[in-house]
């Protein structure tokens, strides 16, 4: 089950300048969280009573766990249709999952208003079951835990093999942890498909309540199935964009098995694009969708950023190109991320007027919150053994760089 | 490619459940209201704007002033629209500044018959009380999370931006201060000219149909919450549309109704999920035992094994 | 006001009918009481009532001696014994030392004693001093008998102009410094003196103090505040102020508000019961309040300064049922900074697109 011979730690200084940046917005952003634990969310935020959601629910929650969908998409591709090439890959998109996961859930604690109560998730009594929202949290909540055991072999392998006896107690207890973590991690991992499942489709069923609020582009009963191929093609796409991202940041050759995944993206969003024509069609909203007003214009936006990333990686030529792979994996994760803005943010128009747009201070914990996953994933791989090895040839041409 | 696609599609048809959700919608229940269910109603031509509710609400419910941002000295409570320390409140619609056409209307929570702020609220936080319908929040068990003021029609729930320790607002017909003391909501009670009556709701539909036959040029044809997303404890009568007083135009289904059936179908007695766990597990465990992989892991597996037997095994040694 | 001039000589029956009716009114009783109350004002146990002067103007005395329901004569001859009274007796000197002995003798324990004028306490009280006695001394002497105190004017009640500061005679209230009989405060700069005998006669009624608020005020004429039945409030619901004495709004008899007045903090009853028995008080005729019978207001606040308003009410004007735009929308430094964000991770996307090599291997090469 677990090929550790597929992974290692990159060896590289932790504190470089991209570090202090992330650093720098990271201490911003928590200085802000600050303020609005002392002064209220009004304080930082635009939110208002006709917007109660906003960017942190938006973009933190909706759309940044479904760039965490990487480990989702991957385990399914691995695991479940069984492509075991795919598998080095498994790792680095965990933890970026693990991470994404970690950001939705601290900007949920940032945005929801009487953060002590949330124990009432975990009293049987106030269970309200028929609340998309309640599916939503608890399934999240399960997902982290999940990520966690999903990550902590790497972690265990790091202390398994270190030479230094600074830590002797833990080195004894991941040698004994780890073997038995192993035998049960497929059901873990299966644990990882099925929770994703359930509340990315929950993300989408959590407006279906709003009717008279949602514009009917994007209201409809396919909400939870449209979110779900959504998270998959999201998912994909950014393992893609990290793998690139990191090839190039970390001096790494690329990944081959990049080129061969973005084969499996077409396939994914047509469907997405079926399913989404054929409701329009079915709800007669065709006509409103390309009407040319301001909500038709963020419907065309997103189709035409999904449907370029999709065309471009149609062709053979295309795939076998870094530079168009990667453009591709830019289209469909704003396309993708669009397409959830929409639902959550652009096409949210409640009666009488209300207008938002996000606050400088609640941008900015926004990007604090980013900045501070990045971090995590930058210290976290240079830490422990989380990258996929490099193939012999290609660390020779590493090292020749 | 072929296995790809096959399994692919083999993953596309676990989304069965999804599926079927949004297409077995068709059998919506009827939403009636209780016989016993309470509320008010609204005759927007008696109004005569002296916004005794509002204060008295204020009062009774020991809600704060809301003074203008404009106005500097706080002389008035002037809010704009319902907010965090209005529960109530009266406005004005006037057609141009002649105001040869105008009307006040009242603004309160509508006491949906369907919720959507209750099927909203993961931890109960708002209730509809059994019988009589009241629609009421309960603070202590509320995470703040603001889905009942997503999902209501109305944006009736309002929070407390800016507060550090927020809470909720809405009105809930005074049911645990002036209902409970004096028999109606303080609204409904200091209203000079009976424009606001507290009551059950079938008595009032009554009172609103007996009153727009008895005067039929005199008001609009429709009482509104009659029908509007499943009907309402609260209804309103008025000489002028409805949209002209700030209302929403709302479909007679209830989406709280939709979400629940959607939600219903993926998950009630959890059979999807579990098979969905089921099925995933089966596969993965089917996959694991393919020759090649399993050679590969064997020998992987068995090279770490010994490797951490030996490591316990010195250490036990050196102890 | 009929025959009964400053200077008649007696109530008449219909003026002393009026009088206890109205007073009844004012002390929240019913109508039917009235009668009780005309009774407890004719019973021959008129209440002696001892009254000494501090450190005051005998404004409130002036105030008490010019209401024409009832005059003066009728007031300290029929309605009450007012045995000693530093400015209004005949007797000077050890006669009326001599007299206020004798009545306190002869009504131990059941005499009121009014106080005017507050109390010095520098330098061992030496700052005020009748008959040799100072004020202190005097007070303790004259409330040990008394079968109850009540305190009139803002200077006995709550220390008024002596007591602001730098206060250089350490002036405090006199109630402050009576512990041990039942005080009632009627402030006031000066106070309506129907608070003062609608005060005495509740106690010959019931024999007992009326209600009284936190500051010992009584209820039925302290209860609320001069704002609430202002007759320049719907002024102020309508936003129509004077912005500064004899501007047009002044002189049209808008909310004097903005020129300080005190009405809104203000617990009196002068807009209903007003002054000098022809219905008028300082705001009607275009003063503000100043807030006399509040011992936070008048000589700690400045009588131009607006006040804060407490309880709001909603105005007489109404928020539009179709609002033009709600909640909080862009502003240019945020769309700029949002922008420049944007613009970063595209231009740094295209960057690292612009690195990346065009051509890469072919996909089946090691499959």
């Amino acid at each position: 089950m677990v090929h550790h011979d597929e992974y290692h730690i990159h060896k590289a200084k932790i504190l470089t300048p991209s570090f202090y940046v992330l650093l720098f917005f990271t201490v911003l952003g928590f200085l802000l969280i600050g303020v609005r634990f002392v002064k209220g969310i009004g304080a930082v935020s635009n939110m208002s009573d006709g917007y109660p959601w906003g960017i942190w629910i938006a973009y933190d929650v909706a759309t940044s766990t479904a760039l965490a969908c990487g480990g989702y998409a991957m385990a399914i591709i691995i695991y479940i249709m069984n492509r075991m090439k795919y598998h080095p890959l498994i790792r680095s998109a965990l933890v970026t999952s693990m991470f994404g996961y970690m950001l939705a859930g601290m900007s949920v604690m940032v945005d929801i208003g009487r953060y002590w109560n949330s124990y009432s998730f975990f009293i049987p009594s106030r269970w309200q079951t028929n609340s998309v929202m309640f599916e939503v949290a608890v399934c999240i909540m399960a997902y982290n835990v999940v990520l966690m055991i999903e990550v902590l072999p790497a972690i265990l392998e790091r202390f398994i093999h270190s030479e230094t006896t600074r830590f002797p107690k833990l080195k004894h207890y991941a040698l004994i942890i780890y073997p038995r973590l192993d035998k049960v991690l497929i059901f873990i991992v299966v644990l990882g498909i099925t929770l994703p499942t359930m509340h990315q489709s929950s993300l989408g069923s959590m407006l279906i309540i709003a009717k008279s609020k949602l514009n009917p582009i994007w209201h409809t009963e396919f909400l939870p199935l449209l979110f779900v191929i959504n998270a998959l093609y999201i998912g994909y796409s950014v393992v893609i964009f990290e793998s690139f991202m990191s090839s190039i940041s970390f001096n790494r050759p690329f990944e081959s098995e990049i080129q061969r995944l973005s084969k499996v993206i077409p396939y994914v969003t047509a469907v997405w694009l079926f399913v989404r024509f054929a409701d329009l069609w079915y709800r007669d909203q065709l006509g409103a969708a390309f009407a040319g007003d301001y909500n038709s214009w963020m419907f065309i936006t997103e189709i035409l950023l999904i449907s370029g990333g999709t065309f471009i990686l149609m062709w053979r030529q295309y795939r076998t190109s870094p530079r168009m792979v990667f453009i591709s994996a830019m289209l469909l994760l704003i396309g993708g991320g669009w397409y959830r803005f929409n639902v959550y943010l652009l096409g949210f128009k409640p009666h009488g007027n209300w207008s938002y747009f996000p606050s400088l201070p609640e941008f900015f914990i926004t990007i604090g919150l980013v900045a501070f996953e990045i971090l995590g994933y930058m210290v976290l791989v240079k830490l422990f053994p989380i990258m996929p090895k490099l193939h012999k040839h290609e660390a020779q041409t590493a090292q020749a760089h | 490619m072929k296995t790809t696609r096959r399994n692919f599609l083999k993953t596309a048809a676990m989304g069965g459940a999804l599926i079927a959700a949004p297409l077995s919608l068709r059998a919506q229940e009827e939403i009636t209201a209780n016989e016993n269910a309470v509320g008010m109603l609204y005759d927007s031509t008696l109004c005569v704007g002296c916004k005794a509710c509002v204060t008295k609400c204020k009062q009774v419910n020991d809600m704060a002033a809301a003074p203008a941002p404009t106005d500097k000295d706080r002389l008035w409570d002037s809010p704009p629209d319902l907010d965090y320390r209005t529960r109530n409140i009266i406005k004005l619609y006037k057609e141009d500044e002649d105001g040869k056409n105008w009307a006040y209307v009242k603004y309160q929570c509508m006491h949906c018959v369907k919720p959507s702020c209750v099927s909203a609220c993961p931890v109960s936080a708002m209730q509809k009380e059994e019988g009589t319908g009241i629609v009421f929040y309960d603070k202590n068990k509320c995470i703040g999370c603001r889905y009942c003021q997503i999902a209501c029609p109305f944006n009736i729930p309002k929070f407390e931006w800016p507060e550090a320790f927020p809470k909720i607002v809405k009105c809930d017909l005074c049911k645990f201060t002036n209902l409970k003391l004096k028999g109606e909501p303080a609204c409904c009670e200091t209203c000079p000219t009976g424009a606001v009556i507290y009551g059950k709701r079938k008595d009032l539909l009554a009172e609103a149909k007996r009153r727009l036959a008895a005067n039929p040029e005199k008001y609009q044809k429709e009482i509104y919450g009659e029908y509007e997303v499943g009907g309402t404890n609260v209804i309103y009568i008025a000489g002028t549309t409805f949209e002209n007083l700030g209302f929403p135009e709302l479909e007679h289904d209830s989406a709280a109704l939709m979400s629940e059936h959607v939600q219903h179908t993926l998950y009630k007695g959890f059979i999807a999920p579990v098979a969905l766990y089921g099925f995933l597990a089966m596969v993965a465990l089917k996959n694991r035992k393919t020759k090649q992989q399993v050679e590969h892991e064997h020998e992987t597996d068995h090279e770490l094994e010994e490797e951490i037997k030996k490591e316990l095994k010195h250490k036990d040694g050196g102890k | 006001m009929s025959d009964n001039t400053l200077f008649s000589t007696g109530l008449n029956r219909r003026d002393f009918l009026r009088l206890s009716a109205g007073l009844t009114a004012m002390m929240g009783l019913p109508y039917a009481m009235h009668t009780k109350v005309a009774e407890a004002a004719t019973a021959d146990n008129r209440p002696p009532v001892i009254w000494l002067h501090f450190q005051e103007c005998t404004g409130c005395s002036e105030s008490l001696i010019r209401s024409g329901h009832p005059d003066p004569a009728a007031l300290i001859l029929d309605l009450i014994s007012l045995d000693y009274h530093e400015t209004l007796m005949i007797g000077s000197g050890y006669q009326a030392e001599k007299s206020l002995e004798d009545s306190m003798k002869a009504n131990w324990g059941s005499y009121i004693l009014i106080v005017e004028g507050a109390v010095p306490l520098a330098e061992d009280g030496i700052y005020c001093k009748v008959a040799g006695k100072t004020a202190v001394e005097s007070l303790k002497h004259a409330s040990e008998g008394a079968a109850a105190v009540i305190c009139i004017g803002t200077c006995s009640s709550f220390g008024g102009v002596q007591a602001a500061d730098p206060n250089p005679t350490q002036a405090v209230s006199a109630a402050s410094l009576i512990k041990d009989k039942p005080v009632i405060n009627v402030p006031g700069c000066p106070p309506s003196p129907y608070n003062l005998l609608a005060t005495v006669l509740y106690y010959l009624t019931f024999k007992k103090l009326p209600k009284l608020d936190a500051l010992n005020r009584p209820e039925f004429a302290y209860g609320r505040r001069i704002h609430e039945h202002c007759e320049r409030r719907p002024h102020f619901d309508a936003g129509r102020f004077a912005e500064q004495f004899g501007d047009k709004g002044h002189s049209e008899g808008y909310c004097l508000y903005k020129l300080g007045c005190k009405g809104p903090v203000t617990f009196a009853n002068c807009s209903v019961q007003r002054f000098n028995d022809v219905g008028v008080w300082p705001v009607s005729m275009g003063h503000p309040c100043i807030g006399c019978t509040e011992p936070d207001v008048m000589f700690h606040t400045s009588i131009y300064d607006r006040c804060q308003i407490h309880e709001v009410t909603p105005p007489d004007f109404y928020p539009n049922a179709n609002p033009a735009k709600r909640g909080k929308g862009a502003d240019p430094l945020t769309t700029g900074v949002m922008g420049m964000v944007a613009g970063a991770a595209i231009g740094a996307s295209a960057m690292l697109a612009k690195k990346l090599p065009k051509e890469g291997e072919d996909e089946d090469h090691e499959a």
